[in-house]
């Protein structure tokens, strides 16, 4: 949501795992994912299918990805249907890049942490922070 | 008013505790948000989890805000210009599965409107710091315009 202002001039479509805080940014037309993490495997599997079928019905230019598995399975989703990818791995993870943000250092074509210290050019590159 | 928050996910009674010691000090009214912690605080007004918009709107009347180190909460406070004070949990106390929010503190301290209390000791002289403070500035910081500016470009298909 921090990056709204940004992206205001173009034509978004917002994908959540939950739709009140899209509500309560007044943000009216959301995609719902499940929400899932690497503990559960079903779930998981279920949020990659919602992402595949949501990323071919709008058929995304970019998919531009903040982070967690479900941002991730849309980025992927992307890469089958040609779009163009970012990962912005989040602020939250200042020690470590996540476990879908390393992923995303081959699978997305650009990958962006949001500490100097984890950036390791050219797959990994710190370009500020939401902060 | 103060408002002291330790996220929804676990209880930080250290923070609580140390805050219910020194709000008759304060002055003013002080609500905390307490997760699942152990600690039934008598001093402040304690809700274990506070809805998302209530929090906003608490965050925007508050002088202050007290606050183990999460990023949505510091996210939240430079939203609304609020001072914050952070207390980092500390793996050592078993507050947490790793030190990163020693980390996250160690990163941010510096920042306009963002303190540091590195231990309960250290709190309430941060807090009378943090009262003093003008609290941050709602300006993009020179960081958020960096990545704004990194988002456009790749969005337009130039180099970021």
């Amino acid at each position: 949501m921090l990056l709204r202002a940004k992206l205001e001039c173009y034509n978004v479509c917002w994908a959540t795992t939950d739709p009140d805080v899209a509500k309560q940014h007044g943000i009216a037309e959301v995609e719902t994912l499940p929400d899932c993490n690497q503990n559960r495997p079903v779930r998981a599997l279920l949020c990659a299918f919602v992402a595949l079928w949501l990323i071919l019905k709008r058929r995304p230019d970019i998919v531009l990805s903040t982070g967690a598995a479900p941002g991730f399975f849309c980025l992927l989703a992307g890469r089958l249907i040609g779009a163009r990818t970012l990962w912005i791995d989040s602020v939250a993870n200042g020690e470590d890049l996540s476990l879908c943000g390393k992923l995303s250092k081959r699978l997305a074509h650009e990958c962006l942490t949001q500490w100097p210290d984890l950036a390791d050019e050219p797959q990994v590159k710190y370009r500020g922070a939401v902060l | 008013m103060i408002l002291v928050t330790v996220g929804m996910q676990l209880g930080f009674d250290r923070l609580i505790t140390a805050m219910d010691t020194i709000a008759p000090s304060l002055g003013m009214e002080v609500i905390a948000q307490t997760g699942k912690g152990n600690y039934a605080p008598k001093n402040m007004t304690a809700h274990q989890s506070i809805a998302p918009a209530e929090f906003e709107e608490l965050v925007q009347k508050s002088r202050l805000i007290v606050s183990h180190a999460g990023i949505g909460t510091v996210l939240t406070a430079q939203r609304f210009a609020t001072p914050i004070v952070l207390f980092p949990r500390r793996f050592d106390h078993g507050e947490h599965r790793n030190d990163h929010q020693v980390a996250t503190v160690r990163n941010l301290a510096g920042r306009s409107g963002l303190l540091v209390a590195m231990d309960e000791a250290d709190l309430a002289p941060t807090i009378a710091k943090g009262l003093a403070t003008k609290g941050q500035s709602a300006e993009p910081s020179a960081t958020a315009q960096q990545l704004h500016a990194a988002i456009g470009n790749f969005i337009e298909g130039r180099a970021i």
